[in-house]
């Protein structure tokens, strides 16, 4: 296990290096940049500004300055935002993101696995039906009407909420929901089908054969297996959770890392751009390491090798 | 039977031959099953609305009454007008030829692609496994956003991108997801069996990896098309996709969401429709998961 | 503390997550930020993003000019009624009768925000920093009035003597002009000639560079009736009375927040739910909802800003003037603005804004699509047969997008041409526009201070922003003449006869006149409605009327 730890560790280095390298290039080939506005800058101008952020230079030299200071763990200034640092943006904008996702997470496990189990144990019979609706609902109403909706009828018509920002604490309420169960049905979804899978193998059938409970089959045995492909989800997917919604922020005006991730693009923000794509990337390859460990203690014949 | 009772019945195939496929057994299971022939004939109604609708109507898709604006349902409009006074029920069908097309066909995209790498990675172990979910990791955290800008600067307006950007993207869980499970199928006793009955590694893949992995990657797949209709929405915002005044579902909703209060026909309908449409593939997707589910067909 | 977190959050969390969601009817109203704002006189506004930076020598935009009015005051300031310039720094001023030489006598015991005097030769600093090439200041333009700012700007001078601003003594400051400019003092208004404390920038760095910490709360220094509290990028910006103000005895407001909200659609519903006093926007599709329920709320303002589609006059199709005239005249302007904008927009007839201090173009387009299948027609290509399909270029919106569709079923239904719509990201958009590599291309113009000069220059031959490859040579002598005289009506008859060129040649078709349509909660008082959308915060306050809290507190005793 250990040296599973360890390798993975090492393979995060070329995934970063190839994360920002990849990125900075594509920043550099779409057409427009950070200085672009409606009004057109003086020529003369524009080369002061471009001198001030290196961008006169050519590419190659952009690009070893931009990996030298990386490696000093420098992701530079921001264009748009312009006296901060891409590195305080991410720091300031990373404790709201932590503290939705983490609320949004509670919410799709805890609505998510108990309606996949439900279903799963009773397969085809209304309960099943009931459930996969309900986990359905989270997919069909994507989050720019789920959010909306509960806006209107939980904060303007009961008004037990404000409909947006993030000053009180009841503020987390709405757009962890929104955001919670979107992922719920997802995790809905894949746990019935986990589950299925599972409970049809003949482990199953001996543990029933020896006269284990129901309860005890279910979740002693099954839910081991039965949570496999939830596990693989959850990787990337709580990643996802973690690092925002540029939806859900924009609905609820939240100020989390989400919004960063799009808008710098369209402001052409390359040096937030790419941070931001790094600590995704990093958060990505984590996960995906953690989920892969659970994967493999989940079934135990793959822990044995 | 030489092979034990844990064996599948695909690799029993292998070993006798069977008097029906394993393709008509499912096909058998899936008839009986209730709710998945309803999921298939709704979709089948609305493929053949979205392609023969616009036919019985007064109006196109494209015609507008200004002065209308966005009025609710009546006699002349059955599914009321869109802020620009065109008929929403035109709209709906038009917009359903896009969104249908598009889900199956950038679904498809994604699930060869996810279902491939995934069982490769994950039968062949090692070095390539490290390789390929690395890039899948890679893929995972670069920006879309410049991507899809990037496609369209390159290439201009062209619907095939459609399905290259959402299938760039949305193979990435499903590869994820088929790794975990070969990981797991790979010690089990059948496949350990085919492999020392001396069967080809890519007939192992293909004939017992593939079949065994099906359940999750069709959970998968029913939750991939309505993610991709939706990313149809986002890329056709951002002018990527279908060109005004054509639309698809996922706009129609996305506008509507804009006007739920003032004029909730315009998300009502299309939403209803587009959650008919995702229930009835759960359903007929549940059904094909019970119908190939190689283990419950012993029963 | 309203914004900061604590660990009792969690367990609130909890709490309200269950009271709310099971007993759905049972639960109180949340505090709301316009509530405690009325009782503490701090106003909320809602502003559409979030700054770029807070140093008026470097910013570009309308929030920022929001924020910046609050912080920083220039020599003369707006009256909140109509903004023509009254006293600020300075009590008054001479004009030397050419109407060249400026002379300024500043207060007495005028300070900044850290206690140090402001004094005239602040005034000259900052005049030097915003035309020092190294910042990159890119409206460094709007001193090209001043005697020798140009020159300098564009290094043709290291000397800054030889610019015409000059601090006679502590409290008297000069300013010699290129010739007389009548509108110098509207100028002033603009925050580009606002003045920064310089010591306080050389503190946190270089002054002539960019990226300097001096804008940071804690560290900003500025001579306005706010100082600036808070600034969290994405959540809000606070601004607090400036004691040390001039005029403090006079300014109300405690507070000012300003809430970056982007979209309409949440700042609408957060405005509905008490969390802002006055909105940036409102969406398109409210407007008439608002209208009918709830008029007091909704404000339409008139605007300086027209809303246009450029024509790319370096296209073969497109150089008969003829050509351009027909897609002008089938349009339906007053159809697009009561149908799709909605907001009391004006149908443009010309370029200019009506009424632009004292000037409305005596000429003017005409809806015509009989007149325009004619034009067509003489110009080859009758009923439209033979015109090349062509593209109408805009950048990703719903708005922009619902008026492009109109204007594309007009122009096939009234003169047979067939139109495609061509959506691009803003930036890629202002890319393609800029290399004239568009046929038709949607733009706006919000003119930069009130003269009709800062609509018509912007199609000079040598403009950066022309942009459509039209170039006249009498219509740029027709500018320029005017921009070297000091008499309104003869600068405005020469105005008039170069707009009548520009309709004629119509190398850019006008749609509507922009107003600034938005949200105002009635207890907001001294809120005017100007044509720059400038509302100077000292004359604004907030008187809660009491039966406003009866009418909801009863509407909430009658919900279960």
């Amino acid at each position: 296990m250990l040296r599973l730890i360890v390798r993975r560790i090492l393979e995060t280095i070329p995934v970063l290096v190839l994360v920002a390298t990849i990125t900075f290039f594509m920043m550099k080939a779409v057409p427009g940049g950070p200085l672009d506005t409606e009004k057109n800058i003086p020529q003369e101008i524009k080369v002061q500004i471009e001198a001030f952020y290196g961008l006169d230079q050519p590419l190659w030299k952009q690009y070893l300055s931009y990996m030298g200071n990386l490696l000093r763990g420098d992701l530079g200034p921001s264009f748009k935002h312009a006296n901060r640092s891409v590195n305080e943006l991410i720091a300031a904008a990373l404790p709201v993101s932590l503290e939705l996702g983490g609320l949004a997470l509670c919410v799709a496990l805890l609505v998510g696995i108990p309606l996949g189990i439900a279903a799963a144990v009773r397969q085809n019979t209304w309960i099943d039906y009931l459930a996969s609706t309900t986990a359905m609902a989270g997919i069909c109403l994507p989050t720019f009407v789920m959010g909306p909706l509960l806006v209107l009828v939980f904060a303007l018509h009961f008004e037990h909420f404000n409909a947006s920002g993030w000053d009180f604490p009841r503020d987390r309420v709405l757009p962890a929901l929104t955001l919670g169960l979107v992922y719920a049905g997802y995790i809905a979804r894949l746990t019935r089908g986990g589950m299925l899978e599972v409970l049809n193998q003949d482990f199953i059938r001996t543990a029933r054969a020896k006269g284990a409970s129901e309860t005890r089959v279910v979740f002693r045995h099954a839910l081991r297996g039965g949570l496999l492909p939830v596990v693989s989800f959850l990787g990337p997917g709580i990643a996802g959770i973690l690092t925002g919604s540029f939806v859900i922020e924009t609905i609820f005006n939240i100020p989390g890392l989400g919004r960063h991730f799009v808008t710098s693009v369209f402001n052409r923000d390359a040096t937030l751009t790419i941070g931001t794509a790094l600590f995704y990337a990093a958060l990505v390859v984590a996960l995906n390491l953690a989920a892969d460990i659970a994967q493999a203690m989940l079934n135990p014949k793959q822990r044995a090798n | 039977m030489p092979v034990t009772a844990t064996a599948s019945p695909a690799l029993a195939a292998d070993a006798v031959e069977p008097g029906r496929s394993l393709w008509q057994d499912a096909w058998a299971r899936l008839r009986r099953n209730r709710m998945a022939v309803i999921g298939g004939v709704v979709l089948i109604v609305l493929t053949a609305l979205s392609l023969l609708g616009p036919l019985f109507l007064a109006y196109s898709y494209e015609e507008q009454n200004l002065a209308l604006g966005a009025a609710p349902p009546s006699a002349a409009h059955l599914l009321g007008t869109d802020k620009l006074g065109r008929d929403q029920l035109a709209r709906l069908f038009f917009g359903g030829r896009v969104s249908l097309l598009v889900g199956l066909a950038a679904t498809s995209v994604s699930l060869t692609i996810g279902v491939l790498w995934g069982s490769i990675a994950g039968y062949a172990g090692g070095k390539l496994d490290a390789v390929m979910m690395r890039i899948v990791d890679i893929l995972y955290a670069l920006p879309f956003t410049i991507f899809v800008i990037l496609l369209m600067t390159v290439f201009g307006r062209n619907f095939i991108l459609l399905f290259v950007a959402i299938g760039a993207v949305e193979w990435l869980t499903m590869a994820r997801i088929v790794r975990g499970q070969v990981l797991a199928l790979k010690r089990q006793e059948f496949i350990e069996a085919a492999v020392a009955l001396g069967l080809r590694k890519s007939r192992i893949v293909l004939r017992h990896v593939v079949p065994n992995v099906l359940g999750p990657v069709m959970v998968y797949t029913t939750l991939t098309i309505p993610a991709v209709m939706l990313l149809e929405a986002f890329l056709s915002f951002l002018g990527l996709g279908v060109q005004p005044p054509m639309s698809s579902w996922g706009l129609l909703i996305k506008e509507g969401a804009e006007q739920m209060e003032e004029a909730p026909w315009l998300l009502i309908y299309p939403a209803a429709v587009f959650a008919a449409t995702l229930f009835s593939l759960n359903f007929l997707g549940d059904g094909l998961r019970d119908a190939l589910d190689v283990r419950a067909s012993k029963d | 503390m309203r914004y900061k977190t604590n660990r009792r959050s969690v367990r609130e969390l909890a709490f309200t997550a269950l009271a709310g969601l099971v007993l759905v009817a049972g639960c109180g109203k949340p505090p709301t930020l316009v509530g405690e704002g009325d009782r503490l006189q701090i106003l909320h506004r809602g502003s559409s993003s979030d700054p770029q930076e807070l140093d008026p020598h470097i910013v570009q935009g309308v929030p920022e000019h929001n924020i910046l009015q609050a912080l920083l005051e220039n020599l003369v300031t707006e009256d909140p009624t109509d903004l023509h310039p009254v006293p600020g720094q300075a009590e008054s001023w001479d004009i030397s009768p050419d109407g060249t030489t400026y002379t300024f006598h500043l207060r007495a015991g005028i300070r900044w925000s850290n206690g140090d005097p402001v004094t005239a030769h602040d005034f000259v600093r900052s005049y030097r920093r915003a035309l020092t090439p190294s910042l990159g200041c890119e409206y460094a333009y709007m001193y090209f009035v001043m005697k020798g700012a140009e020159d300098y700007y564009k290094g043709k001078t290291q000397d800054f003597s030889s610019v015409g601003a000059e601090a006679l003594d502590e409290r008297t400051l000069r300013i010699t002009l290129n010739g007389p400019v009548p509108y110098f003092l509207s100028l002033l208004n603009h925050y580009s000639w606002w003045p920064v404390h310089l010591p306080t920038i050389a503190r946190y760095g270089d002054p002539y560079q960019r990226n300097n910490r001096w804008t940071r709360p804690g560290h900003f220094v500025g001579n306005g009736p706010f100082v600036l509290e808070r600034w969290e990028v994405g959540h809000v910006i606070v601004v607090k009375k400036n004691p040390l103000y001039w005029n403090a005895a006079s300014v109300k407001l405690n507070e000012v927040h300003f809430h970056p909200i982007e979209s309409a659609d949440t700042e609408e519903r957060s405005f509905r739910s008490g969390q802002l006093h006055v909105t940036e926007q409102v969406p398109q599709s409210k407007i008439s909802v608002y209208r009918r329920d709830k008029p007091q709320l909704l404000r339409i303002d008139p605007y300086l800003g027209a809303y246009f589609y450029r024509i790319n006059t370096t296209r073969p199709q497109f150089r008969d003037k003829r050509v351009r005239q027909a897609l002008a005249m089938a349009i339906d302007r007053k159809t697009i603005v009561e149908n799709i904008t909605r907001g009391g927009q004006l149908p443009a007839y010309y370029f200019t804004p009506p009424d632009t201090v004292g000037y409305t173009s005596r000429s003017a387009i005409r809806y015509d699509p009989e007149g325009a299948r004619q034009l067509l027609a003489q110009a080859g290509y009758p009923g439209g047969k033979g015109f090349p399909p062509f593209d109408i270029l805009y950048n990703t919106s719903e708005s922009h997008k619902s008026i492009a569709e109109a204007i594309q079923q007009m122009w096939k239904r009234e003169l047979g041409i067939d139109v495609r719509l061509l959506n691009q990201e803003w930036k890629v958009y202002l890319d393609t526009e800029k290399r004239k590599d568009y046929d038709v291309s949607r733009a706006g113009w919000i003119g930069d201070y009130a003269d009709p000069s800062t609509f018509l220059e912007t199609f000079l031959a040598d403009s950066g922003n022309n942009r459509t490859g039209w170039a006249n040579a009498e219509y740029d002598r027709l500018l320029k003449e005017a921009s070297r005289l000091g008499d309104r009506e003869t600068r405005y008859e020469l105005f008039q006869k170069a707009e009548a060129i520009f309709l004629d040649e119509m190398p850019v078709i006008p749609i509507y006149h922009y107003t600034r349509v938005y949200l105002l909660r009635p207890e907001v008082r001294g809120w005017n409605a100007t044509i720059l959308d400038h509302h100077p915060y000292p004359y604004v306050w907030l008187a809660p009327r009491p039966e406003a809290s009866l009418a909801t507190a009863s509407a909430a005793a009658q919900r279960p």
